[in-house]
């Protein structure tokens, strides 16, 4: 699709993986413009009502991204979302939503390249499905 | 002699099951019917259209509508009901959420009418023939009510005042709200007239419920034997009794059947399957990213389940398709 620039949605918890955003950007390094951050306290903490509003608002996709698995600062919240993910995931390809419409993956505040490299590889995957019908 | 109040009572996309819910008002009816005049309930009394269409605007007290809308017809007389009423009252799940015909909307309308009227084993319609919303019979031009591509919910086309949740409403919400309209002593408009809090908290088996549920696999309820006085949760069959309104006396859980979630979302969810989905998720016992998507594969048709009786007015509202038909 010409001229389409995906807008995408990513969750970002702030212990560790809206620090890995920061990581990126000290380090002054590019990344796709059609993202909008919203940082939450935990991965744990994004309802399943956000992502469906995000992509009935006008997201082409939806990531969310947490601490690794053991590294949670409130213990199991990223499990938590884990278990919701595979469960909304299923749910929204009834609704018509391609499974790679929302992404969960793990980021350290170590890890600006990780992130850089997961926004870049969501993005050019929107590109691929082109925009929501909605 | 005082005018008694009118009330007025219309089915749109139901099954009838609601119609019903007001004859289980027993011999409550004769009090009920002693006490209003009804000058319209076209299942039960022989009224016609025009009989609604000549009254005044606002001269009926209340309506109780219940069924989705879903076709043109519907459409029109919920409008000619809204004008005609003072209140206008979203009578069972179907006028509340949507309901069970709402999940049409996870298909589109020509798949459905192919579905029905050509590919089923058995439909015997050589022609193919489709509903046509005009047609030619003998040089006469004949016309069907046009079926909309999505169900809705009654408050999507017009305003509702009130709501009496459930498939059906018990024949108790139906007297009470009556009894608050007739007695006037109703609650701020759009409040759902049912339970404040979610069916779980009433639940007459709540002390078995343990305080973590840990579920490894979800089970039907055909595959299992299950104790008739322990918490369906943690027996590991679905009962979406957390993210469903209470108010219904527990029925289904009294007849041992684990709640489907007919009463809608309590007052502070917007989406009633969301929550589902993820209260599901936060018990299952399983982390490993293999084991998990089996278990959630255990759930046949999770949009289904957790949609029920609120497709129509969800969040995302049915299947996403270009908007181009």
């Amino acid at each position: 699709m010409i001229g389409f620039e995906p807008k995408i949605i990513g969750f970002l918890c702030n212990w560790c993986s809206y620090e890995g955003a920061d990581a990126a950007g000290r380090a002054r390094k590019a990344y796709p413009a059609g993202l909008r951050v919203v940082r939450v306290m935990c991965s744990g903490r994004v309802d399943s009502q956000f992502i469906l509003e995000a992509f009935k608002e006008g997201a082409d996709g939806v990531m969310i991204l947490g601490c690794h698995p053991g590294d949670c600062h409130y213990k199991e919240g990223n499990l938590q979302m884990l278990k919701r993910y595979v469960i909304l995931k299923r749910v929204l390809s009834q609704f018509g939503i391609e499974e790679d419409r929302l992404k969960l993956d793990w980021i350290s505040a170590g890890e600006g390249d990780k992130f850089v490299k997961i926004v870049c590889e969501m993005t050019e995957r929107m590109r691929q499905l082109g925009p929501l019908p909605r | 002699m005082t005018e008694k109040p009118k009330i007025a009572l219309y089915w749109c996309s139901s099954c009838g099951g609601c119609e019903e819910s007001v004859i289980d008002l027993a011999e409550d009816l004769l009090t009920v019917a002693a006490a209003v005049d009804i000058v319209f309930w076209p299942v039960a009394l022989d009224f016609k259209y025009k009989d609604v269409v000549a009254m005044n605007d606002g001269e009926i007290t209340a309506t109780l509508i219940n069924g989705a809308i879903r076709t043109g017809e519907q459409e029109h007389m919920a409008k000619i009901m809204r004008k005609k009423s003072k209140l206008l009252i979203a009578h069972g799940s179907c006028a509340h959420l949507g309901g069970v015909v709402g999940l049409a909307n996870f298909y589109q309308r020509e798949d459905l009418l192919s579905r029905l009227y050509q590919e089923v084993p058995t439909t015997n319609n050589p022609q193919g023939i489709l509903p046509q919303h005009e047609t030619i019979e003998s040089g006469r031009k004949i016309k069907l009510p046009d079926i909309h591509d999505t169900v809705k919910a009654l408050d999507q086309v017009v305003e509702v005042d009130y709501y009496i949740p459930g498939c059906p409403p018990t024949p108790e919400l139906i007297k009470e709200a009556m009894m608050m309209v007739l007695e006037n002593r109703l609650p701020p408009r759009g409040t759902v007239l049912a339970g404040k809090k979610a069916l779980c908290d009433t639940c007459p088996r709540i002390d078995s419920k343990p305080d973590k549920l840990r579920i490894k696999k979800f089970k039907r309820i055909y595959e299992t034997e299950w104790d008739p006085e322990k918490c369906f949760l943690d027996e590991g069959i679905i009962c979406l009794g957390p993210a469903t309104r209470g108010g219904c006396n527990a029925r289904c859980i009294n007849a041992n059947m684990p709640c489907r979630g007919c009463f809608g979302p309590t007052d502070n969810v917007r989406d009633q399957g969301a929550k589902s989905s993820s209260f599901l998720a936060s018990i299952i016992d399983v982390t490993d990213k293999e084991a998990l998507k089996k278990t959630a594969d255990s759930i046949p048709d999770p949009g289904g389940l957790f949609y029920r009786y609120g497709l129509a007015s969800s969040i995302l509202k049915g299947k996403l398709t270009p908007k181009s038909s």
